[in-house]
C-alpha cells in the first residue's frame, strides 16, 4: 500500500521498556533488504524509564533522508501503546495515515496516582479513526503474555503490520534481519511471535 | 565479527551515528580509544570495546573524561593514533587539560568527538561545544549525517597530523543516536611502534612562544579548509536567500526546500568545517545573496563569526541581513527541528505552507491533550533509588530538623521528581552534590542547623564525588554522604567502571572497592539494603544525629534492570484485595499514589491496588510500605 510512495516515512511509538527501538532496527534492517536507504531518528533520552519513545523510520530509493519526519507527514504510525499512537497523530499525521495499534494500555503515572484519566480504549480506537485513513488493532501485549514475554509484542507489532503488506516484506525478510540479532534458540519464539502478529491483527 | 569490524570499501550498511564515528575510528587507524560513558556519546567506545581485543585496539573506559583525553594523548604522544569520546558536560571536565595539549600540540592523530544534546533531551544542559573550538584555537568538525560521522573522523587524524593539534569532531544527538545508510571505506594501514621522542618535551613555556605558534598551525588549517569537500553550495547561481547550515540543519535545509517547492529561490552553504571558517569560500558563496538564515544547534557560533566576517569584509559584501536565532527568526533554545527551519524559509519566502489541513490539525491537537495525559519519566520498576529515597524521605520526617539532601548527575537524579519524592534539592555536575554537602557542612559556624545528606551513585564516586569527599573529610565538614552502589553504570547502558571487576574489554579487572576507599579516608561508614526499608531508615537515623564530620552510608542492591534481565524476581508480589481497603482505608493509596513504583496499578472498578505482572520486577518493596500488609510478596 505503501510500496509507491518515496519516501515513505514510518514513527514507531511506546512507552521506554516496549522495545520500540529494537522493532524500529529491524523494519530498517527490512527495508535496507529491499533495497530502500534508510535513517532511522531515535529519541532515546531518558526512554529506559517509563517516558513516551518514537522512533522515525525513513525509506527512500532516491536519497538518504535526515532523522526527524517533519510534522504532518507520518504516513504509517505503529504503536505498542495506544495513546502514544494517538500522540503521533496529534503532530505526525494527517488525513491519509495508516495506523496500527497495540490494545494494551500503560497507564501513565498521573494516572496511577489518579491525577489524570486514562481514556477508555475504545475512545482512544474512534478517534484513531477519526484521524486516520484506516485503523489495525493487535492485542500485542495480551498475545506477548501468553507466550511467555511482554518484549515479544514489539515482534508480533511488526508480524502484525508484515501480515497487511503494507510494506514490503515478509517472514522471510524477518527472519534474515533478526539473525542478525539473535541466537538460533531465540530465532523460533521471534518468528512464531511474528505470525501471532500477522495473523491476529484485525481492521476496525 | 560484525559488518564495523568486516566490512569493505563500497559496502553499504546500517550504522548507528556513534556505530559510524567508531568505524571512522577503525578506518583511520586508531590504536587508543578512551571515554567516560555519558548520552548521547556512550555507544561510540561502547562499540569499540567490543571489537577492541580482535582489531588490537586498546579501550578502556575512563573515571573521567580529563582522564580519558590524558590517555589518548598519550598514544598521539608516542605517535600513534588516538580518540576520546565524550558528551558535552565532559567536555568541561577534559578541558582543563585540552587548553595546555593545544599549546604543546600533538604527534600521531588525537580526535576528540564530543557529542552535544540539543534540546538536552539526555542532560542537564544543552551546552554548545564548538565554544570551545574558538577558545583553544582548535580545529573543529561538524557532521551533519551519519556517513559525514564516519567519513570526517578519518580526515580528522590526517588533520590533526599535519598541524600537530588535537581535532574536536562535534556530533549531535540526533546523529549519533539516529541510524542512516554509510558506505565504508577500507581502514588506513599503519603499523607504527609507539615511541616517546625524549628530545621532544612536551611542555609549553614559555607560553607565549607556542600561542604564537598555535596560532600559525591554526591559520594553516584555514587554508586547508578553504577546499575541503566537506564545505558545499547547493543551489540556484543567484538564489533570493541563503542558508548557512552546519550539523543536522544542513541535512533538513534540503527537505526543507523540496517542501516549499523553493529549491530555485534559495541556496543551501552547508559547512562542515567550522572553525576555523574557511573564509575566502565563505566569502564566494555569501556574494550570491543579502538575505542569509543560518541554522545551526543551540548557540549562534556560526551567525556570531559569519557577522563578524561580513563586516571584515564589508566592502566586498555589501549589507547582510541576518536571520537565525540571534534574530528571533529561529527558536533561541532547543534544537533546530525540521519544523522550526521550514516555518522561518516560509516566512522568509512569504509562502504559505501546511503540511495538512488545519481543521485535521485542530483536531488532532485537541484528541492529544483531551486524550493522551503526558507520562512522567520515573524509577523503573523495583528500582532500589526509589527505595532509598523513600527512606530518606522517612528518616528526615523522622529527624524533624528540616534536614535535606544535595544531589549529582545520575540515574538516582530522578530523585528531584516525584519518583524520587522529591528528595533532591540541588541538581547540578558529576560529584558536585558532595561538595555543596562539604560547603553545607561548613556553616554551622554561622547558625545554619539543618541536617544535609547528599548522595552519589557508584560510578559517579569515581568520576568526581571523590576529590569533594576527601576536601570534607580534611576540613571537618558535617554531612552524610549515601552511596548508592547499583553495581552498574545505568544511566548510559551498564558500562562497567572500577567497582565492577570488569574493564571496557570484558577482561576481569582489580575492584576498587569503594567501602574501603572511604573507610581509608577515615569517614565513618556503614552498610545498608536499602530494599530492607526499616534497616535502612534506622540507619541514616543514626548517622544523622553524629555530629562529627563525614559519614558515608552505602546503600547497595543491584540495578532493577539488571536484574529484570536476567530474569530474577525476588518475589511474586500480588494484592489481597480483601485486605486492601483502597480510597477507604485512610492509607491514601500509598502505594499507587505516593509510592508510585509503575508495577502496582489501581484497580478503578474494585476500587483497589493490584500488581502488573508484566511490569513487576518483584523487589517486594511495596509489600513492606502497604499500612493493610494487604500485599503479599512470596520468595521465589
Ligand atoms: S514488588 Fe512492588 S515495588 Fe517491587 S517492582 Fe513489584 S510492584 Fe514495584
Ligand atoms: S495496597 Fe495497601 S497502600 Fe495500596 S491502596 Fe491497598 S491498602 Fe492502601
Amino acid at each position: 500500500m505503501l510500496q509507491n510512495k518515496d519516501p515513505i516515512n514510518v514513527i514507531i511509538t511506546g512507552v521506554g521498556g516496549q522495545g520500540n527501538l529494537f522493532a524500529s532496527q529491524i523494519l530498517g534492517q527490512m527495508l535496507l533488504q529491499k533495497g530502500y536507504l534508510i535513517t532511522i531518528g531515535e529519541t532515546l533520552g531518558l526512554s529506559q524509564r517509563g517516558g513516551s519513545v518514537m522512533s522515525h523510520v525513513r525509506a527512500s530509493k532516491r536519497e538518504t533522508l535526515p532523522p526527524l519526519i517533519p510534522e504532518g507527514l507520518c504516513d504509517l504510525v505503529l504503536a505498542l501503546e495506544p495513546i502514544e499512537g494517538l500522540r503521533i497523530l496529534g503532530s505526525y499525521g494527517h488525513p491519509d495515515v495508516l495506523t496500527i495499534t497495540n490494545t494494551r494500555p500503560i497507564m501513565p503515572m498521573d494516572v496511577l496516582a489518579g491525577q489524570a484519566e486514562y481514556p477508555e480504549l475504545e475512545v482512544v480506537l474512534e478517534k484513531m479513526n477519526e484521524l486516520s485513513r484506516r485503523v489495525w488493532t493487535v492485542d500485542a501485549t495480551d498475545l506477548a503474555l501468553k507466550m511467555g514475554d511482554p518484549i515479544l509484542a514489539n515482534v508480533i507489532m511488526l508480524g502484525a503490520l508484515g501480515g497487511l503488506k503494507i510494506l514490503p516484506y515478509d517472514v522471510r525478510t524477518f527472519e534474515t534481519a533478526i539473525r542478525e540479532f539473535f541466537p538460533d534458540d531465540r530465532l523460533t519464539t521471534n518468528l512464531e511471535a511474528f505470525n501471532q502478529g500477522r495473523t491476529s491483527v484485525k481492521a476496525i | 565479527m560484525s559488518i564495523i569490524t568486516e566490512g569493505r570499501s563500497g559496502q553499504k550498511v546500517l550504522l548507528m551515528g556513534n556505530e559510524a564515528i567508531a568505524r571512522g575510528a577503525i578506518e583511520g587507524g586508531v590504536k587508543v580509544c578512551a571515554a567516560y560513558p555519558g548520552n548521547p556519546s556512550s555507544e561510540i567506545i561502547g562499540t569499540l570495546a567490543k571489537i577492541g581485543p580482535e582489531l588490537d585496539i586498546y579501550v578502556e573506559w575512563s573515571a573521567n573524561e580529563k582522564v580519558a583525553l590524558e590517555v589518548a594523548a598519550a598514544a598521539s604522544f608516542a605517535g600513534i593514533r588516538g580518540l576520546a569520546a565524550m558528551k558535552q558536560n565532559g567536555l568541561n571536565v577534559a578541558s582543563d587539560f585540552l587548553f595546555n595539549l593545544n599549546l604543546t600540540g600533538s604527534i600521531g592523530g588525537l580526535v576528540v568527538v564530543v557529542c552535544d544534546d540539543p534540546g538536552a533531551i539526555s542532560s542537564t544542559n544543552e551546552e554548545d561545544t564548538r565554544a570551545y573550538a574558538k577558545i583553544g584555537d582548535l580545529p573543529l568538525l561538524e557532521p551533519s549525517t551519519v556517513q559525514e560521522a564516519k567519513s570526517m573522523i578519518p580526515f580528522a587524524f590526517e588533520l590533526s597530523e599535519e598541524l600537530g593539534l588535537p581535532c574536536l569532531v562535534r556530533s549531535v544527538t540526533r546523529i549519533s543516536h539516529a541510524r542512516g545508510s554509510v558506505e565504508l571505506d577500507d581502514p588506513v594501514p599503519l603499523s607504527r611502534r609507539p615511541h616517546f621522542n625524549t628530545g621532544r618535551p612536551l611542555v609549553n613555556v614559555p607560553a607565549l612562544a607556542f600561542h604564537r605558534k598555535l596560532r600559525a598551525k591554526l591559520h594553516r588549517c584555514r587554508d586547508i579548509f578553504e577546499t575541503s569537500e566537506f564545505n558545499e553550495y547547493l543551489g540556484p547561481e543567484q538564489p533570493e536567500a541563503l542558508i548557512v547550515a552546519s550539523g543536522t540543519p544542513g541535512a533538513y535545509a534540503q527537505e526543507t526546500l523540496n517542501l516549499l517547492k523553493a529549491e530555485d529561490r534559495v541556496g543551501i552553504i552547508k559547512l562542515g568545517t567550522t572553525w576555523p571558517l574557511p573564509e575566502s569560500f565563505l566569502v564566494r558563496q555569501l556574494r550570491r545573496a543579502d538575505v542569509i538564515l543560518v541554522a545551526e544547534d543551540v548557540d549562534t557560533f556560526l551567525e556570531t563569526n559569519l557577522k563578524a566576517l561580513c563586516a571584515q569584509k564589508g566592502r566586498e559584501l555589501g549589507i547582510k541581513r541576518f536571520l537565525g536565532r540571534g534574530s528571533g527568526t529561529l527558536p533561541d533554545v532547543g534544537e533546530i527541528t525540521p519544523d522550526c527551519l521550514t516555518t522561518a524559509v516560509a516566512e522568509i519566502l512569504k509562502i504559505s505552507y501546511e503540511a495538512r489541513p488545519p481543521e485535521y490539525a485542530r483536531t488532532a491537537q485537541e484528541a492529544v491533550s483531551r486524550y493522551a495525559p503526558t507520562r512522567q519519566v520515573g524509577f523503573c520498576a523495583g528500582c532500589p533509588h526509589r527505595a532509598a529515597y523513600w527512606c530518606v524521605k522517612t528518616a528526615l520526617a523522622l529527624d524533624g530538623r528540616d534536614g535535606f539532601l544535595v544531589g549529582d548527575i545520575g540515574c538516582y537524579s530522578l530523585g528531584f521528581g516525584p519518583s524520587g519524592f522529591e528528595q533532591m534539592k540541588t541538581l547540578h555536575s558529576m560529584g558536585s552534590g558532595a561538595g555543596i554537602a562539604g560547603g553545607m557542612g561548613q556553616l554551622a559556624r554561622f547558625g545554619f542547623d539543618q541536617p544535609v545528606m547528599t548522595v552519589c551513585g557508584d560510578s559517579t564516586f569515581y568520576h568526581a564525588a571523590l576529590p569533594a569527599l576527601f576536601n570534607a573529610i580534611y576540613n571537618q565538614a558535617n554531612f552524610l554522604m549515601l552511596i548508592l552502589d547499583n553495581s552498574a553504570t545505568a544511566m548510559t547502558g551498564f558500562q562497567p567502571h572500577p567497582g565492577t571487576g570488569q574493564n571496557a574489554m570484558g577482561r576481569q579487572a582489580p575492584v576498587v572497592d569503594i567501602e574501603a576507599v572511604c573507610r581509608t579516608l577515615g569517614a565513618r561508614i556503614e552498610v545498608a539494603d536499602p530494599y530492607d526499608l526499616q534497616g535502612t531508615i534506622e540507619a541514616v537515623n543514626r548517622l544523622l544525629v553524629d555530629e562529627k564530620g563525614v559519614k558515608v552510608l552505602i546503600l547497595r542492591q543491584l540495578c532493577a534492570l539488571v536484574r529484570a534481565n536476567r530474569g530474577e524476581k525476588l518475589y511474586q508480589v500480588r494484592v489481597d484485595q480483601e485486605r486492601c481497603l483502597g480510597d477507604g482505608c485512610g492509607c491514601n493509596r500509598l502505594c499507587t499514589r505516593v509510592f508510585r513504583c509503575p508495577g502496582l496499578i489501581w484497580d478503578k472498578e474494585k476500587g483497589r491496588a493490584g500488581i502488573d505482572d508484566a511490569i513487576c520486577t518483584g523487589c517486594g518493596v511495596c509489600g513492606e510500605i502497604c499500612p493493610q500488609s494487604a500485599i503479599l510478596t512470596e520468595e521465589i
